[in-house]
């Protein structure tokens, strides 16, 4: 029975290291300084960069955790606060639904609302379908964690005299903080390696750009067009991407693991 | 029972309903100044149910309601005009399990209670502090570390915080709701020598699954029995001499 388990973990855990030596072995010897700090150059020229997808990455996951994490945490504490009404019943299921959407879908939303309205390709509608795919993982995480805070804590706020919000706010939230925190740096990281809902919202491009009224690069839209394009340096290009961008939401998931150990470790 | 001019808080009628279900059952007590009175009874008699209801805590939770009168120095505590929240001011609790504010300091989770309704200078404040900690015995354990976080703390030692944060707005009533039912004997023991000190200055009521503590601490006790009370008086006679069978039975461990 042991011996079935381990073989489970080990076929479990197998693909993350088939997928990260294989991005190592392929995408490892591109990488370079200039790989960070350069924009792309015409096929054939050597010493390409993808400054342009990291610059977009960061702004549109930016601007869609903007919108998302502040949207995202008041919802959870609202269908906390107001658990068994209506309106609250309601937005939970909401939540499930639209976590369960593909995120395709939330794509072709973000065309028909921003990109049709506004009539040209940009950033920011990449941004509202990456926020629209936020909003619910960041409620439920919100949720749960708050709900998680033991109900002798606020009755104990609630006996000393705090009103219900400040309750809610300074006792109950402050302690539900650093899983919510976590739970927004994953959501993050999840975010940043969506491709499907830029396709048609952002779209890409080939050059640096800061204005997010424009097409914009982003780091999985670049893998998506070099790894399908025609030349051998674009595919070595999107190894070293896929790299960079797992690197990257790694490093998230590190990061929220460590906030909560922190937060946990100096409790106990 | 008692002279009336001496009595702190009195309840009247007194029924505690979830939704259709009555946990207490036209309640009529007094509570006089400066004493301790214990509830007892079998879990689920109603006696802690009953101690919320003394803050209004009880209506907070969702689909519960009362009816009858809660009086505090003559005032009905449920009146329109009265808030949950200034009479919470004047009537502090202490729960079974402690509740440290788990993000906050040693020095924060006593002055919880004060910075809500004040702002006052910080010395002021430090002093109000370290003579509530020094009031629940528990100042020479934690003068030294004061900025550090509560949870550090044992549980006797969290329990006589929650004491020390209860007190420092200067309550004048203090519910006790089992304080002592997760500590082991020695923190219980020094809870159970606070009660004493700590009457002087409050009207205390603790609602106590063990019998040798009523005996131990209390001045008068009520015996509660599947949301009636059955028997209240002082507590010497309520454990030598009950009058109602069912609190001889209970007292003299034949069942609960």
């Amino acid at each position: 029975m042991v011996g079935v388990m381990i073989t489970a973990v080990i076929v479990a855990v197998l693909p993350l290291f088939l997928i990260l030596g294989s991005l190592v072995v392929k995408g490892a010897s591109s990488l370079s300084l200039a790989f960070f700090t350069n924009t792309p150059v015409p096929v054939g020229e050597d010493g390409g960069g993808v400054r342009h997808a990291i610059v977009g990455t960061l702004l549109i996951v930016g601007m869609a955790s903007l919108v998302g994490v502040p949207l995202g945490i008041a919802a959870g504490i609202y269908t906390t606060e107001f658990r068994g009404t209506r309106l609250a019943t309601i937005t939970r299921f909401v939540a499930d639904v639209l976590n369960g959407t593909p995120s395709i879908v939330v794509g072709v939303f973000a065309w028909t609302v921003v990109v049709l309205t506004q009539g040209h390709f940009s950033a920011l509608a990449g941004s509202a379908a990456l926020a629209v795919l936020m909003l619910p993982m960041v409620m439920r995480t919100t949720e749960e964690l708050l709900n998680l805070v033991p109900i002798t804590l606020r009755e104990a706020a609630l006996a000393l005299g705090y009103s219900r919000w400040r309750t809610s706010l300074t006792i109950v939230l402050r302690t539900a903080l650093p899983g919510i925190v976590t739970g927004v740096l994953l959501s993050v990281a999840r975010i940043a390696g969506e491709t499907a809902p830029l396709l048609f919202t952002a779209l890409g491009s080939q050059f640096l750009s800061y204005n997010v009224d424009r097409p914009m690069a982003a780091l999985p839209l670049m893998v998506y067009t070099y790894a399908t394009g025609p030349f051998e340096e674009w595919h070595r290009l999107a190894w070293s991407a896929a790299l960079v961008l797992i690197i990257v939401v790694l490093v998230l998931s590190v990061i929220a693991r460590v906030v909560t150990r922190q937060r946990f470790g100096r409790n106990v | 029972m008692s002279d009336d001019a001496t009595v702190h808080l009195r309840t009247e009628q007194l029924s505690a309903m979830y939704g259709k279900f009555s946990a207490i059952k036209n309640v009529t007590l007094q509570f006089p100044v400066n004493k301790v009175h214990a509830l007892i009874g079998p879990s689920g008699c109603g006696k802690s149910t009953f101690l919320r209801t003394l803050n209004r805590l009880h209506e907070m939770t969702p689909g519960a309601w009362i009816t009858g009168t809660v009086e505090l120095d003559g005032q009905d505590v449920y009146a329109p005009a009265v808030s949950p929240i200034q009479l919470r001011r004047r009537v502090g609790m202490v729960f079974q399990k402690p509740t440290p504010f788990p993000t906050m300091s040693i020095f924060d989770n006593v002055a919880a209670g004060l910075r809500i309704h004040r702002k006052l200078p910080r010395t002021e404040l430090a002093e109000i502090v370290e003579r509530s900690l020094q009031r629940a015995a528990l100042w020479d354990e934690v003068k030294d570390r004061l900025k550090t976080s509560a949870i550090g703390l044992s549980g006797g030692q969290q329990q006589r915080l929650c004491l020390a944060r209860t007190i420092a707005p200067e309550p004048e009533v203090i519910l006790l709701d089992e304080p002592t039912a997760s500590l082991d004997p020695q923190g219980t023991q020094r809870i159970e020598e606070l009660m004493h000190e700590l009457k002087t200055d409050f009207t205390i009521v603790i609602v106590t699954h063990n019998m040798q503590q009523a005996a131990r601490v209390s001045d008068t006790t009520s015996f509660f029995y599947l949301g009636d009370m059955v028997e209240h008086g002082p507590t010497k006679t309520m454990f030598t001499r009950p009058k109602d069978p069912q609190t001889e039975a209970y007292i003299t461990g034949r069942f609960g």
